[in-house]
């Protein structure tokens, strides 16, 4: 990893008629790592997205990308990036082997070492039996890794990829992501927007988007150690009642259970979170182990977007 | 049952009223065909253009034009020198009837068994020539009962064959039809399968995609022609009296027309179910205004206007002139440049209504 940015956006804005769906969001993405977009469906991950790679123009804001004005430059940026759909958008009705030689020919690739580079693509992504497949009839995973291959045919410098692993298993996930991580190796910036936790922990920075705004940024690490709320683990025997007298209790913010545990998140001013939930247990004569424990991303995830909600209500308000 | 069979009914029916287009193609085609049929269509062949070449130049043979003219059948646009003069006229295109007057025509008027005149018409459209032949047994000026003032000639098709007159048509409706339709779904298909979100990340520009998409369908339309012209040959036995180059170029041209128009059509339409529609909606139009299905003659004025833009006028002119009468493309010049400038029209719009952006 290195210090450049791929990407520099400011106050970048999208409105839909009324609907401003995405709004006032700031971003620098470093080089040759991998960035992700994790949000809800709606949040405005794939609009940011769009409006990054010159699809959509933004409403207002300034974009960067590779040096790149955008919309402007967005001819001179398609050359070096390449794009996965969510939904798989190769043609279904042309095999493995033509859509590859389309794409060549739609980037205009040399035609000296076209076809090394297409034995080698198929090869990296493990598509050379599938070579003569119609694209139509394969695999959820198969199709994922024509796609990542078509994608990167072009050796483009920044890589997008729009909810990636929506259809495939979790092995060809796992395999997708090895692949990603070689091809940040080899200095390509990727940006990926997911609603998998999993994922999302993969990535080398994480941007966490709530309707339309950008409600929290940084490493996976760092927004798990920096979680604005208190975190804590409950064990009960009557988890439902638990649930119901902690969401009425002043000063939590959400519950989720875990199999027979509870998993609770607290107002960050509260000074020692395990014991406001263990007293209002035991107000209300359930049995528990209670304990403060560590955040994971899926709270972090959490604590965002209601801080987020408690905000706009907020703002609403005034 | 009858509940779950109103609530299918129900949301079929709020899903169309939101796809705007097919609502309006619902409204729309049925009162096109209504327009088109009881008010456009005129079946009275009117004011078909003719041209004199009057040797005897005497006040009654002035009178005979005239009262020519006041049926209302013709109408006297050009004056040419003799018989041959009208001939290359007829060929020409520029006239359908010719009135040749000779210079003994009171002398012959006397002598009842010989017309007195010759009344040259184009047979290739039979529904003209009906009516231009009622001349030739028009009473004189002054009289009552039918006389035998002209000689009637039918020129290219003397047989009154309708293939001769629909098949050189027929070559444009379907071209249109399906040049038309091919685009515009070739398009549509691409976007309603998502390969068009993948297209506009790439370098290609909107030209490049455009141009790319018609070029094989002129190759189709091509063949198209040709399959036309072996099947009107072996079955009807319809004549190619000029060069079949010259129809080749003509189609090409026409070709070109009716894949600008799909190209646009392909902008407009979101399914291919809505693209269908609009050709659909472009198709009638055209055949009922270009000449193909009634005489040009027979329209008024207004719907003459539209028909002088629709392609397929101008196809159907340049192929019945080709394949009937003989003529060359140089002759038929003047309805070369409308489909090239539809061409150009239409491409330019289509291209810059399809936006390599998603908003």
């Amino acid at each position: 990893m290195n210090d450049a940015i791929a990407i520099d956006a400011k106050g970048l804005t999208k409105r839909f008629g009324s609907l401003t769906a995405v709004d006032d969001v700031k971003l620098q993405i470093p080089e040759a790592a991998i960035y992700g977009f994790l949000g809800p469906n709606g949040s405005g991950k794939s609009t940011t997205i769009r409006m990054l790679c010159g699809l959509l123009t933004p409403s207002a804001g300034e974009v960067e990308v590779l040096g790149f004005r955008v919309p402007g430059q967005a001819e001179e940026v398609k050359l070096h990036i390449g794009y996965m759909t969510q939904k798989f958008s190769l043609y279904e009705d042309l095999t493995v082997e033509e859509n590859l030689r389309f794409l060549a020919a739609v980037y205009d690739l040399p035609r000296s070492d076209l076809k090394q580079r297409i034995d080698r693509a198929l090869e990296q992504y493990w598509l050379t039996e599938q070579r003569k497949q119609f694209a139509g009839t394969m695999s959820g995973g198969q199709k994922q890794r024509l796609a990542l291959a078509g994608a990167t045919l072009h050796r483009p410098r920044l890589l997008i990829l729009d909810e990636p692993t929506s259809a495939v298993d979790p092995q060809s996930r796992r395999d997708f992501w090895d692949i990603l991580f070689e091809l940040v190796e080899q200095g390509t910036t990727v940006l990926v927007s997911t609603h998998y936790m999993d994922e999302a922990e993969r990535c080398h920075n994480l941007a966490i988007l709530d309707r339309g705004r950008l409600v929290a940024e940084g490493r996976p690490r760092d927004l798990v150690r920096d979680i604005a709320a208190g975190v804590v683990e409950i064990e009960t025997d009557s988890p439902k009642q638990a649930r119901e007298r902690l969401e009425a209790t002043e000063g939590v913010h959400s519950v989720a259970q875990l199999g027979t545990r509870l998993h609770a998140l607290t107002d960050k001013t509260i000074a020692d979170p395990a014991e406001l939930i263990r007293q209002a247990l035991k107000d209300a004569d359930i049995d528990s182990e209670v304990e403060n424990v560590v955040a994971n991303l899926e709270d972090v995830f959490v604590a965002a977007t209601r801080l987020n909600d408690q905000e706009g209500s907020r703002a609403d308000a005034a | 049952m009858l509940r779950r069979l109103l609530a299918i009914a129900g949301k079929e029916v709020r899903q169309l009223k939101r796809d705007r287009l097919t609502f309006g193609m619902i409204i729309g085609v049925p009162l096109l065909q209504i327009l088109l049929f009881g008010y456009a269509i005129d079946l009275d062949v009117r004011n078909v253009n003719a041209a004199v070449a009057d040797h005897a130049n005497t006040s009654l043979s002035r009178q005979v034009v005239a009262a020519a003219e006041a049926s209302q059948i013709v109408t006297v646009t050009r004056s040419a020198a003799g018989p041959e003069a009208l001939e290359a006229l007829l060929d020409a295109g520029e006239i359908d009837a010719g009135i040749y007057i000779p210079h003994d025509f009171e002398r012959r008027l006397i002598d009842a068994d010989r017309p007195a005149g010759q009344l040259l018409i184009n047979g290739s459209d039979p529904t003209v020539e009906g009516i231009v032949r009622r001349l030739s047994s028009m009473p004189l000026p002054g009289q009552q009962q039918p006389s035998k003032l002209f000689e009637a000639r039918t020129y290219y098709n003397p047989e009154g064959r309708s293939p001769v007159n629909i098949v050189p048509a027929l070559i444009g409706v379907i071209l249109h039809l399906t040049m038309v339709l091919f685009t515009a779904i070739a398009i549509v298909r691409e976007r309603e399968r998502g390969n068009l979100e993948l297209l506009i990340t790439t370098p290609v520009k909107s030209a490049e995609l455009m141009l790319g998409k018609i070029i094989p369908y002129v190759l189709i339309g091509l063949i198209q022609v040709s399959l036309i012209l072996w099947v009107s040959q072996a079955l009807f036995q319809v004549p190619i009296r000029g060069n079949i180059i010259d129809l080749y170029l003509a189609s090409v041209v026409f070709i070109l027309a009716a894949l600008a128009l799909g190209l646009l059509v392909s902008t407009l339409a979101k399914t291919q179910f809505q693209a269908t529609q609009l050709t659909i909606f472009t198709f009638l139009p055209s055949i009922l205004l270009s000449g193909f299905m009634f005489p040009f003659e027979g329209m008024p004025r207004i719907a003459q206007w539209i028909g002088e833009i629709i392609p397929l006028t101008h196809f159907v002119r340049l192929s019945r002139g080709i394949l009937v009468r003989g003529a060359d493309l140089g002759e038929l010049h003047t309805e070369v440049w409308p489909l090239l400038a539809f061409f150009g029209v239409f491409l330019v719009l289509a291209t810059l209504r399809f936006n390599k952006r998603l908003d």
